[in-house]
């Protein structure tokens, strides 16, 4: 495959199509700030089940469960780190936020594995069982969470030092918008490296295109493949933590929200293609925020519409990958 | 009934034992294959003696690639042996028997496409990074390898395609080398650079069961052939005698007079 770059053009000309219809331009780069932390936060909880869906065909409908998990527990670190949380110290805030996260994706990751092994390994190869399954164990997960957290919505205050936003003349970004981006593009960058530069990446790689080549060159696909479904769950667990940080309020039913627009984040990306989720999850972003601004009343369909429109002009998604 | 059983048991051995040749480095015995619900293989025998090159033809459909992907653990046998270097590998998963020194060449070729020509050859280089004398002697074969060297292989030409997927069974010394139709999409002066290859493979470190249409190709390269028919090895022998028997290649292959070349 050469190098396609037209896609990743449509995140500038989406960027400056809206800038005329916006009209202020310190709205404007709100908009786009917000939308550009609200795909990066889409991005690190879909990057893993677009790798499990390209390396074992694996139609994971429970990965909502990781995001769900992720989220409550780093609520609850955050609760329970409270006074770290509301003293006015950018370190402070960060020493609660930091183990917040870790344990969210640790939790996510352990669960993943388990998963794994209990949910999705009876049903390889096999979709109708695996899309049955999968929202079953999505739909146990939900009540269990309601089970240990009880069925009310928990409430979080972002940290002081993250609360608010910074203003640049009339322009006001929101500081967790900042740092959502940095810890999107952190993820980013760590799995184009692991892929582009480690062995490890390289098999991922070539399992996505061909496992059974794989396979036959001598490397255990399976072993690979629970890696990156662990890794991949940890990441949703990251997202998670990120998002119910960003909403403010967590409910039970958090992971099943997202998942509809992971979903059209990895069908927009190419299933299977780390660097496609990447740019659909920014389309998305800045499409639900433009679209949330300037038309309020359609924002909810605007993905889909943004979905049909991408497949129609490229039916296989932005970056497809070449099977077999 | 326990002494008839084992007594049996023996009996099969000792015929086991007579009927692999000595220098057999593998053998098929009764190897069936399912398909879904197609009956694909229905009792596939034949040798492969250690150090040679064994042809194996037959007509499209008759059961060649269908022979080397079960070998490869990609189909299961559902019954029959399948013995590698003295042990039975039908029931091994596909990366242990890769393990067991053999490497494999599909028809459809299958190289990475979104991975350069050189991340291709590094993952095929299984314990080491590709050694620098090796990548040579690939090189001088395959010059076009070295040239496109960090390009993405999807963009190789077909021909280009066919020469990493040798080369990436190669990289790497291994025993038995599985390679299904080669010469697909090769030009001549390529697959004469194929033949010195293999020839050299032989005489040194691997033992070849080839795959090939070309009857050409197959006839200056095999020491022995095995025939597939309908599912089954139909003939075996020595190449010589094979190649001299223009009516037994007229029934096995349906070769006319006019198509050797
Ligand atoms: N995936 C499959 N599903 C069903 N039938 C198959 C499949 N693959 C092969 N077959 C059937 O098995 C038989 C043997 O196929 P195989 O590919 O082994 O033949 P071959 O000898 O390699 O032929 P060719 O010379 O054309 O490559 C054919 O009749 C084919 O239709
Ligand atoms: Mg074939």
């Amino acid at each position: 495959m050469k190098r396609d770059l037209l896609p990743l053009l449509l995140i500038p000309l989406l960027a400056a199509a809206a800038f005329p219809l916006v009209g202020s331009s310190a709205s404007w780069v709100t908009l786009t700030v917000a939308g550009l932390a609200m795909g990066l936060m889409i991005f690190v909880m879909a990057s893993g089940l677009t790798l499990t869906f390209g390396l074992m065909d694996v139609l994971n409908f429970g990965h909502g469960a990781f995001i769900a998990v992720g989220a409550f527990v780093a609520a609850s670190v955050m609760l329970a780190l409270g006074t770290w949380m509301q003293v006015d110290s950018l370190w402070l805030n960060l020493a609660a936020f930091l183990p917040a996260v870790l344990a969210a994706m640790a939790v996510s990751g352990v669960l993943g594995f388990a998963f794994e092994r209990v949910i999705v390994r009876p049903v390889y190869g096999q979709h109708l069982k695996q899309i049955l399954v999968t929202t079953g164990g999505l739909i146990v997960a939900e009540q269990l969470l309601k089970v240990v957290w009880g069925p009310d919505q928990i409430t979080l205050t972002r940290p002081t030092a993250l609360r608010g936003a910074i203003l640049l003349g009339d322009i006001a970004i929101e500081k967790y918008r900042i740092l959502a981006v940095i810890v999107g593009l952190v993820v980013f960058a760590a799995l184009a490296l692991t892929l582009n530069r480690t062995r490890i990446g390289l098999l991922i790689r070539a399992g996505v295109e061909n496992g059974e080549m794989v396979e036959a060159l001598g490397y255990r696909i399976r072993r690979l493949f629970v890696g990156v479904f662990v890794v991949g769950s940890a990441l949703a667990g990251l997202g998670g933590a990120m998002w119910g940080l960003y909403q403010e309020t967590i409910t039970a039913g958090i992971g099943g929200q997202v998942i509809v627009l992971v979903f059209i984040v990895i069908i927009i990306g190419g299933l299977g293609s780390v660097g496609g989720c990447f740019v659909g999850a920014l389309l998305v972003g800045l499409t639900a925020n433009y679209i949330g601004f300037l038309a309020p009343k359609v924002a909810l369909g605007s993905n889909i519409l943004l979905m049909a429109l991408i497949l129609l002009w490229r039916p296989q998604g932005l970056y497809p990958v070449a099977k077999r | 009934m326990w002494t008839a059983r084992i007594l049996r048991a023996q009996d099969s051995r000792v015929r086991w034992k007579r009927a692999v040749h000595v220098s057999a480095l593998l053998s098929l015995r009764g190897v069936k294959t399912n398909i879904g619900r197609y009956h694909i293989l229905h009792g596939v025998e034949f040798d492969v003696a250690e150090g040679g090159l064994t042809m194996l033809l037959g007509r499209n459909g008759a059961g060649k690639t269908t022979t080397l992907r079960t070998i490869m653990g990609l189909w299961r046998a559902h019954e029959g042996e399948i013995h590698f270097a003295g042990r039975d590998i039908a029931r091994l998963s596909t990366p242990d028997i890769a393990r067991l020194g053999i490497a494999y060449v599909p028809e459809s070729m299958a190289i990475f496409g979104d991975l350069t020509v050189q991340e291709n050859l590094v993952l095929a280089a299984r314990s080491a990074p590709p050694e620098r004398k090796r990548l040579d002697w690939i090189f001088a074969r395959f010059e076009a390898l070295k040239r496109f060297w960090n390009l993405p292989a999807g963009n190789l030409s077909g021909g280009q395609k066919q020469m990493l997927a040798v080369a990436r069974a190669i990289i790497e010394p291994r025993r038995l080398l599985l390679i299904d139709e080669p010469t697909k999409g090769l030009a001549p002066a390529i697959i004469v650079n194929m033949i010195a290859a293999f020839r050299e493979l032989k005489d040194g470190e691997s033992t070849l069961l080839v795959v090939e249409q070309n009857f050409a190709f197959a006839r200056q390269l095999g020491d022995t052939v095995a025939v597939m028919d309908d599912g089954r090895v139909a003939h075996t022998g020595t190449m010589a005698a094979f190649a001299a028997d223009a009516g037994l290649q007229q029934h096995l292959l349906g070769l006319g007079m006019g198509e050797h070349q």
